[in-house]
């Protein structure tokens, strides 16, 4: 089953996608077992396994690099900034931002949003105005919209979404308004998995003549993008959902907007020059990185990067897509098994709920046979609430990802509901 | 440990036919426990008369391990006096989190025993113990326990 002709979204048939050399390259798959069983890790969506040369970037950064950056004059200190920059533009190339000033480093994309949510949003929004979101979205991209509301008297409106779990777009467009001052949408639904029309939700919000950002946490680690060619106004992932270590963010601005932001968090780094009167901040996107920031995690981001580059965005894509359709149909063939999140366009995550079983029980059971899936509302309730359940087992992939888990997994899930029938 | 151990016939036969579910008319005694990690929300009401529990019972939206842990809850305090109930809870409580090994020394918790597992799946401690927090919280007349923060009355224990 390791090899299987690809259908990439441009509709060339690349090369087979050949998974047992990617699995070769993360030892955590091949080292862990559970309960005597091999592992099939499925919980992707909440975090990702790193490959062998990201784990050996971090060992020889913290073996022969390390030191402070942007303030030593000694060696170590211009290694590590050279590197941490480098880092930068590894990052600048992989979403194919303008400029490198462009990418600012966080600590993951709650970080990114609060960012935007306080250097934007509380300069530029105030009593009366309103926030664009979507049912989509993660609590991540719901909580600081809600806060920074409450704080400035404006007004938060949340685009519905079908039965499918696609937004609806002409009720999402016609949510814009005079007040409308800031959109904030989802890429890839964690809880679901659908592929927002980030694209045509860039143009729409821009024709009202309104920025937006876009919440990449479960996006880029499936799909190839490309700020320029979204055009949208800010853009945020996470490192550890890209096979990079935790503790790193990304936020991508367009330097106008950058420019024009209050920094987020006041200290070292982000200033020019501090008497007890005046400081003058830093130029971006210092200005946004106070305090000593995530050096070693940035610098693995950028090996994670260069990574899944190599192997081919296009390619992981295709291929798992086979994933989910597979799984997908493997799923519904099982009786009572309801499958949650059917849109069209989905990237490889696959919401369920065997009958009436909770599912604690199910990821309990699911893990007695070496599965791992994430079990609760996944930080979404807008979206269980809408679908009437209060939680659901949530299988993620990524492209280390095989057929033979996903048969792991039907017949764990099989078990479960013999378990209860 | 391996959960399925867990999942034995008493539990899933108590988790299909929950005994004593709803609500005790005229109850004396009430609380709501939620544990928001995971979104178990019960309810527990009771009617005490002298000091002892003439009725137990209990609703709500739950995993299997927290249902069929308050349903056999329930049948086991049903005629205790209240001092004994309060026992039991902290029995079950100890049991639960690896304190009391059931092999070993003097307990009342006889079927209960089911549960002794739970304590080897981490994850799943708060769900075998919601309900009994709940009971010693309707006890106490406090209206709602949370397994989170500030209301967890075992925060420190």
């Amino acid at each position: 089953m390791s090899a299987l002709p690809l259908q990439t979204p441009s509709g060339i048939i690349a090369a087979p996608f050949d998974v047992e050399p990617i699995r070769a390259d993360f030892p955590i798959l091949g080292e862990v077992r559970v309960n005597g069983k091999p592992l099939a890790y499925l919980d992707n969506g909440a975090s990702s396994q790193m490959p062998q040369q990201v784990i050996d970037r971090l060992v020889r950064y913290q073996t022969r690099e390390h030191a402070n950056i942007h303030r030593g004059v000694h060696y170590l200190s211009a290694t590590a900034t050279a590197a941490f920059e480098a880092a930068r533009v590894t990052v600048q190339r992989f979403l194919n931002a303008r400029q490198d000033r462009e990418i600012v480093f966080t600590s993951n994309v709650t970080d990114s949003i609060n960012l935007v949510a306080h250097g934007y949003g509380r300069a530029f929004i105030g009593a009366g105005d309103e926030i664009i979101i979507t049912h989509l979205e993660h609590h991540a991209n719901i909580v600081p919209w809600q806060m920074l509301c409450e704080e400035k008297g404006a007004k938060l409106r949340v685009a519905p979404i079908n039965d499918s779990g696609e937004v609806i777009m002409e009720e999402f467009e016609k949510l814009f308004s005079p007040r409308t001052r800031f959109v904030s949408v989802t890429h890839v639904a964690n809880a679901l998995g659908t592929i927002n029309p980030v694209r045509e939700m860039t143009e729409i919000a821009h024709r009202h003549g309104v920025p937006i950002m876009i919440d990449g946490a479960q996006a880029v680690q499936h799909m190839a993008v490309d700020v320029q060619a979204l055009d949208c106004d800010f853009y945020a992932f996470t490192g550890h959902k890209v096979f990079g270590p935790t503790g790193v963010g990304v936020l991508y601005g367009k330097a106008a907007l950058l420019e024009k932001m209050r920094p987020f968090r006041g200290g070292g780094d982000m200033i020019l020059s501090v008497t007890f009167e005046k400081t003058t901040y830093n130029v971006i996107p210092y200005k946004f990185e106070a305090g000593t920031p995530p050096i070693s995690q940035a610098i693995a981001l950028a090996t994670a990067l260069d990574y899944v580059t190599g192997v081919g965005l296009d390619r992981i894509a295709a291929y798992e897509n086979e994933l989910l359709r597979y799984a997908t149909e493997s799923l519904r063939a099982i009786p009572d098994v309801r499958i949650i999140g059917e849109a069209q366009q989905k990237a490889s995550v696959l919401s369920f709920n065997v009958g009436e079983v909770h599912p604690h029980d199910v990821g309990s059971l699911l893990n007695d046979d070496g599965v791992a899936v994430r079990t609760g509302h996944h930080c979404a309730q807008p979206v269980m609430d809408r679908f009437g359940v209060a939680a659901t087992a949530r299988a993620s992939f990524a492209f280390y990802n095989t057929l033979a888990e996903v048969d792991q997994l039907a017949a764990s899930v099989r078990r479960v509901q013999k378990l209860f029938a | 440990m391996d959960s399925t151990q867990l999942y034995q016939e008493i539990i899933l036969d108590h988790n299909k036919k929950p005994r004593n579910w709803g609500k005790v008319e005229g109850c004396t005694h009430k609380s709501e426990g939620l544990n928001p990690l995971c979104g178990d929300h019960i309810w527990v009401t009771l009617k005490v008369v002298d000091d002892a529990i003439e009725n137990v019972a209990f609703e709500g939206k739950s995993c299997a391990i927290c249902k069929a842990s308050a349903s056999m809850m329930t049948t086991a305090v049903k005629g205790k006096k209240l001092a004994e109930a309060d026992a039991l809870v902290q029995e079950f409580r100890e049991m639960a989190t690896g304190k009391l090994d059931v092999g070993q020394g003097t307990h009342h918790l006889g079927r209960l025993t089911v549960f002794a597992g739970v304590k080897d799946l981490p994850a799943r401690v708060k769900c075998a113990i919601l309900p009994w927090h709940t009971l010693h919280a309707a006890f106490a007349q406090e209206a709602t326990i949370s397994t989170e923060g500030a209301n967890d009355p075992f925060a420190n224990a």
